[in-house]
This record gives structure tokens, C-alpha cells and sequence, in this order.
């Protein structure tokens, strides 16, 4: 895909975070890199599903494409134009186009706040009377996630865990945004109300035409939503690919190890699958392995992946930062 | 098959200022030895509550416990639920034990693990220093954790959470015990991780031929190593039997609606999710009749009346897999398959 084509395209993209070394003397900071140079083209209204497992910086990535963490180096841009050094002040336009649903319903609304000024937050920040006002624009979203409008005074703790959620979806898209970054949005949910907020998220995406960056550690609940996925490892990209292609042709040895362990809700597949045990734990971004950050627990690791870090190159119809591609 | 563990009419309550929470009702399950008996059920179903029964955590005086918890010892057989707390404490770790969900708050900050093992051991075994420090390196060997006997001597906090995970399950095999109950200890994890971990206590249940009673709500879990599989929903058991019962014939519809609400590895077109509708019941006024009755998508096959009237038995042409539903058996699978239709 080219630049053009792209609606939302990251080039690059470092996030840093330092940290104090511990030492008497050593008062060196260390950094950790927590996402570390991905490039990334998203095109209007596809949804592209970031998975990895903790600490491989998917939700750094997915807030630092919004600016939410100012990014180390790289570019962000947003409809052909540079957003990554814009200041608060011109970033504020673009954030009524520029949204993000968080991953705990639990801390992400006030709880002093009542569900319609939650909701009508969103206008009053931005300036903006939608027609026939704003409660009655409010009542239509809460509506639309499938909200009591009646309830429009109450507050966060009258509500569970699935229809908060709904409430932060509905705040996300009060803007008519054109991208939104949902954030492990189902995970704390359980399994029969995730599927009541992966089906609302599904009909926000055909209806709207809304471009959504869905990030989650669920690779079950991240290749049912997305058309494509992009996997992580210790803060860089390891495999691009089609949603069906992912899952059926992995490229990258982490892909097919991650999809191996993902447990699946039948019992035959269940009993017969070889199952790819990966040795040992995630190695600490402060001090990454050199050449492929996954050399270290790769099966398939040479001398090479030691000491050079891989391209990324087209494997079939996928792009895969590996050596020795399967 | 000898059964390690009896649970009949277990019923489990919480007085509140608000009334009763009535968080178990009426569950009878058994477990044998080698076998993995699966709890599935989403948050506040009861399937915690059950397993702190079991293990006998629940404060007497917050809490109204009925029915009975018969867990053999040696020649004697013990009911957790009305026998003396002293004979139960006295089990506790040597018969049964436990790993928690959270690997991060279950371990002491304070005190280095080969201690923390120790003392499992030192409370059955009193002064018997030598054999406990043996048994914790023999043990956090077993449970795959390099040069154990080296990090016997580290704190918590300098293990990662999967390696954390591998210290509570080393933890709860101190004592060799036959039942251990495993409360959801994979949710915490990463799913590299978790893979390590399930092979682990496979491995583990076959070396010492233990029953391990699993509480989870993931069904990949489940499917992955349960033999037979208990669905409970606002404090009840609403289904029960094999893992091929339930994954390929289930009877209850809420457990249709679950395994309908998992989204599946695919190729191709992907179809929408049938999710279930509504929230699960306030468990201090439970629906009348089948507490499942007003989210169910079935009840229009049902005798009329019936699902709000009374909460069907659990009961099933097999005597292994019995299901709560009042629509008959025989019509069942057509019911279901029509309405989850074009799958």
C-alpha cells in the first residue's frame, strides 16, 4: 500500500520511556524501549488488529499514534500531513477525528461525573452544537451503543462492566470520528457480553465507515475483527498480514508459536494439536536481545539472528521481519 | 475410580443489608483420581465461591454454608463443610490445596520463597528442617524453575509472573496432595505462558495421579484440558458432563449462548457473534423460575409459563450429562440448531 492511499501511516515510530539504573555511582538513565521503530500504513475504514503479549508495546504504540505519549522519533501522519510535532493547540481540531476507547471501563469514566456530562464532554471541549442540541444528541449515541437513554443521569457505578464500555464507545464516536484506537476494549469483559461489544464495534465499522486500530491480546477475538494484523515482539513489528492469511500461513516462528498456544473452545482441535512451548520469559525491553529481539527464545535462531536484526520482507502476502521465514 | 472429592447440595450465602446473596445453590459434583473437572462460568456465577468451600476459606461468621464437602483422608472421611475447622485445617495443603488466580498478591513480598515453601511443608511435617529445604529445591525443580535451589533463596518480586505461577503450584504440591483446586491460574498470564503452565500441570496430575478441580471462564482452557466440564450460571449448575458433551452436544441454553459468544479461529467469511442478551442477575434477587429465563433465546419453546414458574431439575437422558432446561430433551437439539442457524 502506498503513502497516498493511507489514511493513517506511522513511520519509524520510537517510544523510549528512561528509567533509573540502580547503582550507587551509575547515575547513567537506561531506556525503555518500549515500542522501537515501527512503520505502519492504515487505509481509510480497514480495521488493523495489534496483538502481542504484554510489555511488546501495543498499547504504547496505540497511544503514541494519538499523541497521547509524545514519541521518541518518527512520524505520525494523518491524511498526508505531519501530526507528530504539532502542538496541543493545532492538535485539538484533529482530535475530534482522532479517538480512543480504553481498555478498563472501570477507570476510564469520572465517577463523579453522570453518564450524559461523561457523553457531552466531548462537544463542550470541542465547541461544537450538534442539531437539536446536545442532550438530545447524547440520548441518540446512548441509543445507538445500546444504552437506556433514560439513563442519562446517572453515574458510572450504576452501570456494569459491558455497558460501561458502552459508555466509552459512545463518548469515542460523539465526534463522528474517522479513526479510533480501541484499546484491549473487550478484555475485561466477560465472554457473553465481549461478543454484545465486538458485535456493536463491528456495526460502528460498517456503518460509519470508521478506520479503527484494535489492540488486544485475544488472537481468537483480534482475527474476528480484523482485516489485518499486525503482530509485536518486545517493541518492534515481527509479521503484517491479512487477517486469513495470518492464521492459516504464519510467517514469522513468533506467529505460529503465539497461535499454537492460543487455546481453542473445541476439544478435538484441542487433542491433537502440537503445541510450540516457547522456553523462558520475555527478555526486558531495557536491554533487548541483539539482532531479532526474539532470537533468544526462536527455535530457529542462527548466528545471524544474534547478530542482525532482519528486514522486513514480503513473504506470499505477508511482511515478516525474519531470517529464516517459514 | 476412586472419587477424591464429594460436593452434594452445597448451598453458599452471604447475608447483606440488602438480603442474601445467594452466590452457590444446590451444586453436587464429584472429582476422581487423575481426572480434571472443569467450573466454567462468567464473573459472580459461584464458581470461586465453590472452590473456597472445598478448600474450607470461608469466614462462618459472614457466611451460610449448607450441604456437605466429603473428602476422604487415610481411612477417615472428612466433610470440610460441618466437620471440625481444626480436622479440615489440619488437611489443608496435605490433602487438598490450591493455586490462586493471581500470582502477584499470593506470594508474601516479604519473605524469600524457599521460605514461603518451607513453611507448607513445616506445618505438617513440625521440625523437620532438613526434608522441608530438600523438598522446596526438589519441588521448584519439578516445577521447572533453572537452579532452584539458588532461587529458593530470592523474593517474589525478582521472579516474572509466569515464574511466580510455577512457585504457587510448587507451593501447593509440598505435601503431595490429591486434590488440587486451580482458581483460574492461567487468566493472569500471557498465552505463551499459559501453554507452559497447562503443560506443566498436566504433566503433574499424571506424575502424582492427582484430580485437579479447574475453575476458569476461558473455554479454550476448558477444551484444552478438562474431562468433564461443569457450566454454572448465577449460582447454579445448569449443565454438566463430559468436555465432548458439552462442546459438541450441549443441552443448556446458556451454555449454546457461551460457546456461541466465543469467537473462533476462521478462514474465510467471518460470521457475526451470537452474543447473549442482557446482563447477567443481581444474585440477591434472582429471577423467578430459571434465573437464565430472561436472557434466553429459547423459551418460546418451552411449556408456557414454566420458565418463570420453576427452575427446571438437573437431570438428562444419560445419567453422565445432565442439563437444567424445560424444554424437552429430544426437541433440544433442533431448537438450538434452528435458531443458531446458518453456521
Amino acid at each position: 500500500m502506498s503513502t497516498e492511499a493511507a489514511l493513517f501511516s506511522i513511520q519509524n515510530l520510537t517510544k523510549h520511556f528512561p528509567v533509573k539504573k540502580s547503582g550507587v555511582f551509575n547515575n547513567q538513565k537506561a531506556l525503555v524501549k518500549a515500542v522501537d521503530g515501527i512503520s505502519l500504513d492504515i487505509a481509510e475504514g480497514e480495521t488493523v488488529g495489534i496483538v502481542g503479549e504484554s510489555g511488546c508495546g501495543k498499547t504504547t504504540a496505540g497511544r503514541s499514534f494519538l499523541k497521547l505519549v509524545e514519541p521518541t522519533s518518527g512520524k505520525i501522519i494523518y491524511k498526508g500531513e505531519d501530526i507528530t510535532h504539532l502542538k496541543p493547540g493545532k492538535m485539538r481540531p484533529l482530535r475530534a477525528e482522532l479517538q480512543i476507547i480504553f481498555q478498563d471501563p472501570y477507570s476510564a469514566l469520572n465517577p463523579r461525573q453522570t453518564i450524559g456530562n461523561i457523553i457531552s464532554a466531548p462537544f463542550e471541549i470541542q465547541g461544537i452544537t450538534p442539531d437539536g442540541g446536545v442532550k438530545k444528541e447524547v440520548q441518540r449515541l446512548m441509543e445507538r451503543v445500546g444504552l437506556n437513554p433514560e439513563h442519562f443521569n446517572r453515574y458510572p457505578h450504576e452501570f456494569s462492566g459491558g455497558q460501561r464500555q458502552r459508555i466509552g464507545i459512545a463518548r469515542a464516536i460523539a465526534l463522528k470520528p474517522k479513526f479510533v484506537v480501541a484499546d484491549e476494549p473487550v478484555s475485561a469483559l466477560d465472554v457473553s457480553i465481549q461478543a454484545q461489544v465486538i458485535n456493536l464495534l463491528e456495526d460502528l465499522k460498517r456503518e460509519d465507515g470508521i478506520t479503527i486500530v484494535f489492540i488486544a491480546h485475544d488472537l481468537s477475538v483480534v482475527q474476528h475483527i480484523s482485516d489485518r494484523v499486525v503482530v509485536m515482539y518486545l517493541g518492534k513489528i515481527m509479521e503484517v498480514s491479512d487477517s486469513n492469511n495470518l492464521y492459516s500461513a504464519p510467517h514469522h516462528p513468533y506467529t505460529k508459536a503465539l497461535l499454537s498456544a492460543v487455546p481453542q473452545a473445541d476439544p478435538h482441535i484441542e487433542r491433537t494439536r502440537e503445541r510450540i512451548i516457547l522456553s523462558g520469559d520475555l527478555p526486558s525491553p531495557i536491554n533487548p536481545p541483539s539482532g531479532c529481539v526474539f532470537s533468544t527464545r526462536c527455535w530457529k535462531a542462527q548466528d545471524i539472528c544474534h547478530s542482525k536484526a532482519p528486514e522486513m520482507v514480503q513473504v506470499g502476502q505477508s511482511q515478516v521481519a525474519c531470517h529464516f521465514p517459514e | 475410580m476412586t472419587s477424591l472429592l464429594e460436593i452434594s447440595n452445597l448451598r453458599v450465602s452471604f447475608p447483606t443489608d440488602d438480603g442474601d446473596v445467594h452466590a452457590v445453590d444446590n451444586l453436587s459434583l464429584t472429582l476422581n483420581a487423575g481426572e480434571t473437572v472443569a467450573i466454567v462460568g462468567e464473573s459472580g456465577s459461584g464458581k470461586t465461591v465453590t472452590s473456597l468451600s472445598v478448600m474450607g476459606l470461608h469466614n462462618p461468621r459472614s457466611t451460610k454454608l449448607s450441604g456437605s464437602i466429603k473428602i476422604p483422608d487415610g481411612d477417615q472421611v472428612i466433610d470440610v463443610v460441618n466437620d471440625d475447622p481444626e480436622k479440615v485445617r489440619n488437611m489443608r495443603g496435605r490433602v487438598m490445596s490450591m493455586i490462586f488466580q493471581d500470582p502477584m498478591s499470593s506470594l508474601h513480598p516479604y519473605f524469600r520463597i524457599g521460605k514461603q515453601l518451607a513453611e507448607a511443608y513445616l506445618v505438617h511435617n513440625p521440625g523437620k528442617k532438613e526434608d522441608a529445604k530438600k523438598r522446596t529445591v526438589e519441588m521448584l525443580d519439578l516445577v521447572g524453575i533453572p537452579e532452584p535451589a539458588k532461587r529458593a533463596k530470592d523474593y517474589p518480586h525478582q521472579f516474572s509472573g509466569g515464574m511466580r505461577q510455577r512457585v504457587m503450584i510448587a507451593m501447593a504440591l509440598m505435601n503431595t496432595p490429591r486434590v488440587l483446586i486451580a482458581d483460574e491460574p492461567t487468566t493472569a498470564l500471557d498465552v505463551t505462558v499459559q501453554a507452559q503452565i497447562l503443560t506443566l500441570m498436566q504433566g503433574i496430575q499424571k506424575e502424582f495421579n492427582m484430580g485437579i478441580l479447574l475453575i476458569t471462564h476461558d473455554l479454550g482452557v476448558v477444551a484444552a484440558v478438562a474431562d468433564r466440564v461443569s457450566v454454572m450460571y448465577a449460582g447454579n449448575i445448569v449443565e454438566q458432563g463430559s468436555a465432548d458433551d458439552i462442546f459438541y452436544r450441549p443441552m443448556a441454553p446458556y451454555t449454546v449462548g457461551l460457546l456461541n459468544s466465543v469467537p473462533k479461529i476462521s478462514y474465510g467469511e467471518k460470521q457475526r457473534l451470537q452474543s447473549i442478551a442482557g446482563q447477567p442477575p443481581s444474585l440477591i434477587n434472582l429471577p423467578s423460575g430459571c434465573a437464565f429465563s430472561p436472557r434466553c433465546t429459547y423459551i418460546q419453546s418451552a411449556p408456557a409459563g414454566s420458565c418463570a414458574a420453576t427452575l427446571p431439575d438437573l437431570v438428562g437422558i444419560s445419567p453422565s450429562h445432565v442439563s437444567r432446561c424445560h424444554i424437552p430433551e429430544s426437541d433440544r437439539p433442533q431448537v438450538f440448531s434452528h435458531v443458531a442457524g446458518g453456521k
